[in-house]
């Protein structure tokens, strides 16, 4: 899908089928989630979601319209890219020979990752920052030989006092 | 008191003013129907053929009375067999609610006998759905259920309870039955921008939808666009209405609507959309799609606001009231120039076609239809060149009169639906009108209508072929007619007889009227099959994304 990124966060209900749900209406209405994060908060009601996608504005106001409307979707709320706090883990398991090691740790360094795992061939690293943070540092490391990677995708938060609450949407359940 | 999840179920219903559903028992529903059996004077069931009968007629009983209906069903097929029924409802927003029994709690998710996850099979075609798993939520999601489905934008809910609940013990306390407060309305000051564009406007249409219906709306609407002199015209789904006929009435629009009502959503300044979605029937080509107008949207589902169509003005809310707040803030300006225009376009296109086809015509069908059902009467089809006929030349000025499948398209959805209506409004006539093809689907439902002598007049547009993919091949397909020539020999006077129903054949429109007297002076079900030509094409028609003026005329 063209168009630009837009990164979503859902307060839901905290059951099985909620993830189900917000995934079957992205994939019914043909927009792709590019990344996806869920977890309990603080309130074991409600879980929260934190959804990547891509569209022009009617496509992301649409894929908030909609899921607004869904029973178990508390809250809705279009994060900007610019203000709100993004962090995502990144694993990546890099095939390293002794020759090899320096190197790759001295970039850590900079980019303060941190090497948790090593092997006679192998190093497993792990960032966290915002998604630039890990792309460049992706951009980096990728002239050696990548073995394995996994990105947890974008987990989003506003800064400042305000946070998301449960809306009282009774009467407008549609 | 304490009750078994059955009885509670049965309880909520009757509690949430449920008079009548609709059904079909299985070893997994079968506390469900004991405790039903014990209640019978509270409640009835209707018993159908087949699952998809039930829940079409429960669909049809919503329709016609603007009641929630209620269908029961068991694990397994007998859940997936509502689906379709569930998913019609949901493209047209319907308010239903479907209880499905499933296999025991112990046996889910070990592809018991019977067992079938029927809450994911069915989560795109509700509105929500609830899987029950705790017997102390069970009356609780049974009234959010009734909530959902009947608040806002209207929708099928559908929950799902394992047979061990319905046989578990729990501590009932009755609740109220749930009313819907008072939908939102849109601020005046929205409204009044309305009237302000209608003031400047040279060239107004209203077009409107099944949203009008829904919200219980046709009467303020008929008075805001008579009191503004507005031309208007309607999706299918808005059908019934404004009096066919009227000054201001345009008909239909769309794929298969009048060329006025598309000449003049072609031209318009400003185009006022109620309760309607911009379905690919209606706005062929959206970028072409009422050019020259501001387009102001009204809804209550705020995600349908240029979801298909850009709009200038979002109105969101309850129609109804937002009509009856609009009335006074407008003037009965007289625009003859625009309603001159539009007389000029009904004189020179909106013409019956086909001169040259010898015997009974789908028009003259339904003018007799429309002559001998009464005022009360509701008339259902089913999906096809029929459909079209019936909505075009359909001249009954009733709302929730006129129960078709607009959104889902469903072919076989007509004969449950009569029957939803016949149990709904006793005593009134119920026509479905259908074809060769889509009757072939649900005719089985003739012994329902048998069984509890409902007064359903089945008229069938016999042309033995199925008509409308027949054209589509006719006029795109070079053609070739495949699989839509089925050379059937179903005589269905004979079969009538054989369900124990009373079967017609009529090729005038004298046999016509003739069996339709002597269909409704009798008892129960009747069927009056009508042979008409297979070269009867359903006229004007617009090809997908095209515009009023690549209508196809002949």
């Amino acid at each position: 899908m063209n168009g630009k990124k837009a990164i979503i966060a859902l307060l839901v209900e905290n059951n099985a089928n909620v993830l189900t749900r917000v995934a079957m209406l992205f994939g019914k209405r043909g927009y792709n989630i590019d990344s996806l994060t869920v977890s309990e908060t603080n309130d074991p009601l409600f879980s929260r979601i934190t959804v990547t996608t891509q569209g022009d504005d009617r496509v992301i106001e649409q894929i908030i319209l909609q899921t607004k409307k869904m029973v178990e979707i508390k809250a809705v709320q279009l994060e900007d890219e610019n203000e709100a706090i993004l962090r995502e883990l990144l694993l990546v398991k890099i095939g390293a020979d002794e020759s090899q090691r320096g190197a790759i740790r001295e970039i850590c360094d900079i980019y303060k990752a941190s090497i948790v795992d090593f092997s006679p061939s192998s190093i497993v690293c792990e960032l966290t920052g915002k998604p630039s943070k890990i792309n460049g540092f992706l951009d980096v490391i990728g002239k050696y030989q990548i073995l394995e990677l996994c990105r947890t995708g974008v987990t989003a938060m506003d800064r400042g006092s305000k946070v998301m609450v449960c809306e009282n949407r009774e009467s407008h359940r549609s | 008191m304490k009750l078994t999840g059955a009885e509670i179920i049965i309880e909520v219903l009757i509690e949430q003013g449920v008079t009548d559903l609709f059904g079909y028992p299985g070893g997994a529903a079968l506390n469900i129907y004991e405790a039903l059996y014990h209640r019978q004077d509270r409640i009835k069931h209707y018993l159908s053929a087949h699952e998809q009968g039930a829940t079409h007629a429960a669909d049809g009983y919503a329709r016609a009375t603007g009641k929630t209906g209620v269908m029961l069903a068991t694990s397994g097929p007998g859940a997936t067999n509502t689906v379709t029924g569930i998913a019609t409802a949901y493209l047209d927003s319907v308010p239903m609610v479907i209880i499905t029994a499933n296999v025991g709690t112990s046996l889910i998710g070990k592809d018991s006998f019977q067992e079938v996850f029927i809450t994911g099979i069915t989560q795109p075609v509700t509105k929500h759905n609830y899987a029950v798993r705790d017997i102390t939520k069970l009356a609780d999601t049974i009234r959010n259920a009734f909530k959902i489905a009947g608040s806002g934008r209207r929708g099928p809910v559908l929950i799902d309870v394992p047979k061990d609940i319905t046989a578990a013990l729990c501590e009932y306390t009755p609740a109220e039955r749930w009313v819907e407060p008072k939908a939102p309305c849109a601020p005046q000051s929205t409204l009044q921008k309305v009237a302000d564009l209608l003031a400047k406007s040279k060239r107004p249409v209203v077009c409107f939808g099944g949203g009008v219906i829904s919200s219980e709306a046709g009467e303020a609407l008929v008075a805001f666009v008579k009191k503004a002199r507005i031309p208007t015209c309607h999706t299918i789904m808005g059908t019934g209405v404004i009096g066919f006929g009227d000054d201001l009435d345009m008909g239909m629009l769309g794929m298969h609507g009048s060329m006025t009502a598309n000449h003049a959503i072609d031209e318009a300044d400003l185009l006022l959309a109620m309760g309607t979605r911009f379905s690919d029937r209606v706005a062929l080509n959206l970028r072409d799609f009422a050019p020259h107008a501001t387009i102001v949207q009204f809804d209550i589902d705020e995600s349908e606001i240029r979801k298909n169509v850009l709009v200038e003005l979002a109105v969101i809310g309850d129609l109804k009231m937002e009509l009856q707040s609009l009335i006074p803030l407008v003037e009965g300006k007289e625009r003859p120039e625009w309603l001159e225009l539009i007389s000029k376009w009904k004189k020179d296109y909106d013409i019956i076609n086909g001169k040259n086809i010898t015997g009974i015509r789908p028009y003259e069908i339904m003018e007799v239809i429309g002559e001998k059902s009464g005022s009360d009467a509701v008339i259902t089809t089913d999906v096809g060149q029929h459909q079209m006929w019936a909505a075009q030349f359909c001249k009954k000025t009733r709302p929730r009169g006129f129960i078709t499948s607009g959104g889902l398209g469903t072919m076989g959805f007509g004969y449950g639906a009569a029957i939803g209506a016949a149990v709904a409004l006793p005593g009134a006539a119920v026509f479905h009108i259908t074809s060769d093809g889509s009757f072939h689907m649900n005719m089985n439902e003739c012994c329902t209508a048998v069984s509890n002598k409902l007064k359903v007049i089945t008229v069938i547009f016999d042309n033995k072929v199925l008509g409308m993919v027949h054209q589509w091949q006719n006029d795109f397909y070079e053609k070739h007619f495949v699989a839509t020539e089925p050379e059937r020999k179903t005589d269905y006077v004979k079969v009538a007889e054989g369900f124990g129903a009373r079967g017609f054949r009529a090729e005038t429109k004298e046999a016509l009227g003739k069996a339709i007297d002597e269909a409704l002076a009798g008892e129960g079900p009747a069927w009056i099959v009508c042979p008409i030509s297979r070269d009867e094409k359903v006229l004007p028609m617009i090809p997908n994304g095209g515009t009023v003026r690549s209508a196809i005329l002949e």
